[in-house]
């Protein structure tokens, strides 16, 4: 059922890299900080072939020595790290004024990672063990968070138009009713359109709870979100991506 | 024989009789020395006052009769038994008559009380040799002469003497006693912490089935032992637990890596690219299944470790509810159910919200898997109501439901009731909910949903919150 993530999601950055003209830089760079030598390896071969460039560094020290000396779009940094613990490296960086943004990985069996590391600094944060696919989405998220319309009251997706004051969605100047949820959820797939975005990231950013969303709960919901967007009209704009989650792009 | 007196005084209950002996002892010091001071101010009072008295008398004598009726009252006075002091004395301190051979130079000179007891040598030396102690009162009459009545200080001292002796022999006595009686309690303590210290190597040395003696009395070992013998049994329970865990983890496991293992062997033989694309994928996705396991185990360890508790805030299990059921209720429609609600507004726990949410999603996971396509009326309902000083949160379905005495089974750990592993599903989901529960200090609950019904009696599963104090 699952597809091979790489492909499918290197395919997805690279056609977001045409598409969304001159606001989005077209090779993303980022640092791993990681000290498993064999999951750093994984990691970075992974993120190259989905055309990201990865430096990697494999303690806390020289990741901070790296994160401080080099502008990175994103910082993917494992919690537990020698010489320097991953939360400290993130707070020493804020105080020197890095501000990319930082992911955590956290390590197996702690608690309240997610709480502390966002204190810490941390923007995104990703319990271990985690699939590639779920990692490469939200970093690709992260990265492009500099250019996306944080202040723009109008989304716009080829003829599809979310306006975020008046609460109004229309496609192709006709208006669509939406249930308050699915307002939300299309406003976050909107928010980021041309990336991918998975289950677990909509269960978090649309109904504000931090787990795995187990069966398909999150794909009825989409389903429904599509079938209210696209019954009318021949394209489609809503798409499943397989393995990883979905994304919202206008082909044409 | 010594090695046991050094163990018998290691044991607490001679140490703290040795505490109390010493404690008792400086009480009683204390008081004795508190009596017979007492006492004494009271004799030294009484002889103050009849000497006080006889002075006067002495005067009253002098101004009726002169020195003559003066010196027979006081020759009179002297041979009674046991007679106070006597003395005439000259202006120059010359003694003139009375009982008394010498007194302390110096004494005479001044009227009035004498003050310090001073020393004084008596008149006749048969009864009682050498110097002895006395107080007085001084009288100056108006030709010159000098008085002076007193009393020997002898008398009060025997008698301090006595009182004390008498309350050092008692003193000794309750000492003693005490110590007997305590050195008897104390061997007998000694024996039964013996007796449990014994029960203690067994069960270290593996047999948790052991348990401590208990005795008749209900006192303070018995009640010690009682919890020990409490504890011991959780301990054995929890590690009865443990086992099977870790049985149901590696059976559980072990499939899964065995479709995996074929996949990955299916694939690795395969030369058409599309179906070895397949099989990749199935390997995927059984990894995928692997690592929610893993993950499901990590929660529940986490939420039993009670470490999460710090994340505790105000929750409004209201809200929860209707979200959870706003979230699943388009899954229920997919698989062709009715969700209905019935939540009472405004019902607020301490808790987390991430794992009550999660808790909720569980149940209505499986409220949808094992009503889908049932016998029973398609429908599942949540419920949230408050009764009996709790908040109960109830998820219902119509499905097969589960036997009455299944029911502690299907909370454990990778126990699941279908055999066949039909549907899919981790046998995690009621364990997360249960440890959930626990951790907010309240209880889960299952119960038919139609207890009449045989052919679908469907399951209730619900979520009993604490009410909070006001």
């Amino acid at each position: 059922m699952e597809t091979s993530v790489r492909y499918s999601a290197a395919a997805a950055n690279s056609d977001s890299a045409k598409s969304a003209a001159g606001a989005i830089v077209p090779h993303m760079k980022i640092l791993v900080i990681e000290d498993d030598l064999e999951a750093a390896a994984y990691m970075t071969k992974a993120f190259r072939e989905a055309g990201i460039v990865v430096d990697h560094a494999s303690d806390g020290e020289s990741g901070l020595f790296m994160g401080t000396e080099n502008a990175y779009d994103v910082m993917v940094i494992d919690r537990m790290l020698p010489r320097r613990d991953g939360l400290s490296v993130i707070s020493e960086l804020r105080k020197r004024g890095v501000n990319a943004p930082v992911l955590i990985l956290s390590a197996l069996g702690q608690v309240d990672d997610r709480v502390t590391g966002l204190r810490a600094g941390g923007d995104d944060y990703l319990p271990k063990p985690y699939a590639f696919s779920e990692l490469l989405a939200r970093v690709e998220v992260l990265g492009r968070r500099k250019g996306a319309p944080e202040q723009d009251m109008v989304y716009r997706v080829g003829d599809l138009e979310l306006d975020r004051l008046s609460h109004e969605v229309r496609r192709a100047g006709k208006e669509v009713l939406l249930q308050p949820r699915e307002f939300r959820l299309l406003e976050y797939l909107m928010k980021n359109a041309g990336q991918v975005v998975t289950r677990t990231m909509l269960l978090e950013n649309v109904w504000d709870y931090h787990f795995d969303p187990q069966t398909n709960v999150i794909d009825v919901h989409v389903s429904r979100l599509r079938s209210k967007i696209e019954k009318d009209f021949d394209r489609p704009l809503l798409k499943t991506i397989r393995g990883a989650g979905y994304m919202i792009k206008d082909e044409g | 024989m010594i090695q046991r007196a050094r163990l018998m005084f290691r044991s607490t209950a001679v140490r703290l009789s040795a505490l109390y002996i010493l404690l008792f002892a400086l009480c009683a010091a204390f008081l004795v020395f508190y009596v017979t001071a007492m006492s004494e101010r009271l004799l030294a009072q009484q002889t103050r006052q009849s000497l006080q008295e006889e002075v006067m008398d002495v005067q009253r004598a002098y101004e009726r009769g002169g020195v003559n009726l003066l010196l027979r009252m006081m020759e009179r006075r002297a041979r009674q038994p046991g007679a106070n002091l006597y003395v005439i004395a000259g202006p120059n301190g010359e003694m003139l008559a009375g009982n008394v051979a010498s007194v302390q130079p110096g004494v005479l000179d001044e009227q009035g009380w004498t003050g310090l007891p001073f020393s004084y040598e008596p008149y006749s030396e048969v009864e009682r040799p050498g110097r002895h102690l006395a107080v007085g009162n001084v009288l100056r009459l108006d030709n010159g002469l000098r008085v002076m009545v007193g009393r020997d200080l002898g008398d009060p001292g025997r008698f301090r003497g006595i009182v004390r002796r008498a309350l050092m022999v008692a003193l000794t006595i309750m000492g003693v006693g005490a110590l007997v009686i305590w050195f008897g309690i104390g061997r007998n303590a000694l024996k039964r912490i013996d007796r449990m210290s014994a029960a203690s190597q067994k069960i270290m040395a593996g047999d948790l089935s052991q348990r401590l003696p208990i005795g008749k009395s209900g006192d303070e070992f018995d009640r010690l032992s009682d919890s020990l013998n409490a504890m011991l049994g959780r301990i054995e329970k929890l590690n009865e637990g443990l086992r099977q865990v870790s049985d149901n983890i590696a059976h559980d496991l072990k499939t899964p890596l065995t479709r995996l293992r074929n996949k990955a062997a299916d694939a690795l033989a395969e030369n058409r690219e599309d179906v070895r694309r397949a099989a990749l994928e199935g390997i995927i996705g059984e990894s995928d299944q692997l690592i929610r396991t893993f993950n499901a185990l990590l929660m529940i360890s986490r939420v039993e470790a009670g470490s999460i508790a710090a994340e505790m805030s105000e929750v409004d299990l209201s809200a929860i509810s209707a979200d959870s059921a706003e979230l699943y209720e388009p899954v229920a429609e997919e698989a062709g159910l009715s969700l209905s609600t019935e939540l009472e507004p405004g019902l607020i726990v301490n808790g987390n919200r991430e794992l009550i949410g999660q808790a909720i999603f569980n149940l209505l996971d499986n409220a949808i898997k094992y009503s889908a396509g049932g016998k029973g009326e398609p429908k599942i309902c949540v419920k949230l109501a408050r009764r009996d000083g709790a908040f109960r949160l109830s998820v219902c379905d119509n499905g097969p439901g589960v036997p009455a005495d299944r029911r502690d089974d299907v909370l454990k750990r990778f126990v699941r009731l279908d055999e066949s592993r039909s549907k899919p599903g981790t046998g995690l989901g009621l364990s997360l909910v249960e440890a959930v529960m626990e951790l907010h200090g309240g209880s889960l609950e299952l119960s038919d949903t139609h207890a009449g019904n045989a052919e679908a009696p469907g399951l209730t599963v619900t979520m009993v919150f604490p009410a909070p104090k006001p």
